[in-house]
């Protein structure tokens, strides 16, 4: 694989030039602006930049208040603090009045690597879209990330945003396009669908690889959106492929995976494996280790498409 | 400035009538927090019978002041205040808590009009009106913004977030108002968890404050207007009130938090409020 750009240094760029188009545009952080790369926009727009200082709770109650003035507020920090300690801001006070606040959330997944349970967000996106009106978005490449960067900018109301914390490799170029709920199919097939998340996406089209020695077809999504999820490119794989996967640096269980797997119940059941943590937290580690440790890598994926075959009738 | 003695006499009537509209909704309404909506009658008549620019024709208009009920339970009295000042009639107030009223149990900004933000859960509205704050601020308006905080909910630690925020952004458009009646829902502050030095806190957190009886009118006004003319930083209001102020058998009573009067202690809190014939 080839050129591996941080999420996050795509954003920073993309959020300053997003200043001089939208000048309501608002940018807040909590202490960790070399990280989430607000400080550029913050040395280009000062007057609408604030750094509220390491308070989670504070970050996402002044995104609420200012929300309700016409500003575009986009708080940042680490997903497992935007999440679980503010979990009510978002819930009470940027969701249920429906307001047009965005969170972009750093560091989420055992990608995350070294820092260990406390700062590895596993949970984010099952808590995200459990609650009404937000989007949840986690994009694959920095091509990607600045295309949705600007979409849920233009997109009127909440919107929860995860990054990893390393380089992900690049999968697309300048011409991708983002759209709010529409999956990117990354390379069709006929016998199983792999539909990943994040940095699981590159992993999928490995997994494809793999497959393919045995003359297996593989369909390939970047589910780039898991609220609203795209029923019909599910409903689509499910009729056309029989069998899915799902891939996510995340909880297996209750964020892509979750969303899929209630999706294909209540439409059209289909056997489905879900690549992800099993009910378990993750640990320190390099993250190529942890992902083999916890079974998410291509081959893992690869091996889960093949028992999902089997179950077909 | 000296206030005229007809404002107050005119403010103190205003408070008197969001009083009766207080007990008589959580009469109807069968549930409620009577108490903590009448100790901060007279702050809310003060603020939307003087004090705040608003339209009631235009209620999302971007030029208001703005208004947040931190401690969200008392929003009868904003409710009221709200009616009273031409947002939505009068028999509205009386479907308080009722299936799909637009007068929800604690305060939704989508379903009531004039309301700026919703509320409830404790502890969270001086750091959203932080927000709107530094939103005045970018947009260059000179709106103001006013947070109503419960005693109780100072115990929450967000509070004390949006407190250093509030001084270091220099917020002198932002005024806070304790409405210290000093009982919650266990007792009382003090045994419950105590605030005090309160005054000292927020002095310490680069806090102006002004320390009034906060069911006394003329100090109420002269609180508001020398926050309105402190430069530099936000502003404090720390006001000493009674629980159920102005009903006798609620006040500093702790069982009126949260209870709603029967038919005849609504009588006998209408006569003493000297509404008419004490009727509801």
């Amino acid at each position: 694989m080839g050129e591996r750009i941080t999420l996050q240094s795509a954003y920073g760029e993309v959020l300053k030039e997003l200043g001089s188009k939208y000048p309501n545009l608002v940018v807040l952080d909590a202490d960790l602006s070399k990280i989430t790369q607000t400080a550029h926009f913050a040395k280009a727009f000062p007057e609408r930049f604030f750094n509220v200082g390491i308070a989670e709770q504070n970050l996402m109650a002044i995104a609420a208040g200012l929300a309700t003035t016409g500003m575009i507020p986009v708080a940042h920090t680490y997903a497992c603090f935007a999440t679980m300690r503010a979990c009510e801001q978002v819930r009470t006070f940027i969701a249920y009045p429906n307001l047009n606040a965005k969170i972009v959330a750093m560091s989420a997944g055992i990608e995350e690597g070294w820092s260990g349970v406390t700062h590895q967000a596993i949970e984010d996106m099952a808590i995200m879209r459990t609650i009404p009106n937000i989007a949840v978005v986690a994009p694959s490449d920095a091509f990607l990330t600045k295309k949705a960067t600007e979409a849920i900018i233009q997109h009127r109301g909440p919107v929860y945003m995860r990054f990893g914390r390393n380089a992900f490799p690049v999968l697309y170029d300048e011409k991708v396009s983002f759209t709010l709920g529409k999956a990117i199919q990354l390379q069709d097939g006929k016998d199983i669908t792999l539909i990943a998340c994040g940095i699981m996406v590159e992993r999928a089209l490995r997994a494809s690889e793999i497959l393919e020695k045995d003359k297996i077809s593989a369909r390939v999504l970047d589910m780039h959106t898991i609220k609203p999820l795209d029923g019909a490119a599910v409903l689509a794989a499910a009729k056309e492929t029989g069998a899915l996967v799902t891939a996510e640096d995340h909880l297996a269980a209750s964020g892509l995976g979750g969303a899929v797997a209630e999706f294909l119940a209540a439409n059209w059941p289909a056997p489905l494996e879900r690549i992800g943590l099993q009910d378990t937290f993750g640990e320190t580690g390099h993250p190529d280790k942890l992902f083999e440790k916890y079974g998410m890598t291509e081959k893992d994926i690869a091996e889960a498409a093949r028992k999902a075959m089997q179950r077909k009738e | 400035m000296p206030v005229s003695k007809e404002l107050i006499q005119e403010l103190e009537r205003k408070a008197k009538g969001l009083r009766c509209d207080v007990v008589k909704m959580c009469y109807y309404a069968g549930s409620g927090h009577p108490g903590g909506s009448l100790s901060a009658a007279d702050m809310v008549a003060s603020l939307y019978f003087h004090f705040m620019r608003l339209d009631a024709k235009n209620p999302k208009w971007e030029d208001r002041d703005r208004f947040i009920m931190s401690k969200g339970h008392a929003c009868p009295v904003q409710y009221a205040a709200l009616s009273r000042r031409g947002f939505f009639p009068e028999e509205v107030l009386w479907t308080l808590r009722k299936f799909e009223s637009p007068l929800q149990g604690h305060p939704d900004m989508k379903s009531t009009p004039g309301l700026d933000m919703t509320s409830g859960s404790l502890g969270n509205g001086l750091s959203i009106g932080v927000g709107m704050a530094l939103g005045a601020r970018i947009a260059q308006k000179d709106f103001r913004v006013y947070v109503m905080l419960g005693d109780g909910e100072l115990q929450e630690g967000l509070v004390w977030e949006g407190a250093m925020a509030a001084s270091h952004f220099r917020l002198d458009n932002l005024t806070a108002m304790v409405d210290y009646n000093k009982l919650q829902i266990d007792g009382e502050n003090k045994d419950v968890m105590g605030l005090e030095p309160l005054v000292g806190k927020w002095q310490q957190f680069g806090w102006h404050t002004i320390e009034i009886d906060g069911n006394n009118m003329t100090q109420v006004v002269h609180a508001i207007e020398e926050a309105q003319a402190t430069k530099g930083k936000p502003t404090c209001i720390i006001a000493h009130t009674v629980k159920g102020k102005g009903v006798s058998y609620m006040e500093c009573a702790v069982d009126w938090h949260g209870r709603a009067p029967t038919q005849e202690e609504l009588q006998r809190a209408l006569c003493e409020l000297g509404e008419k014939g004490g009727k509801a």
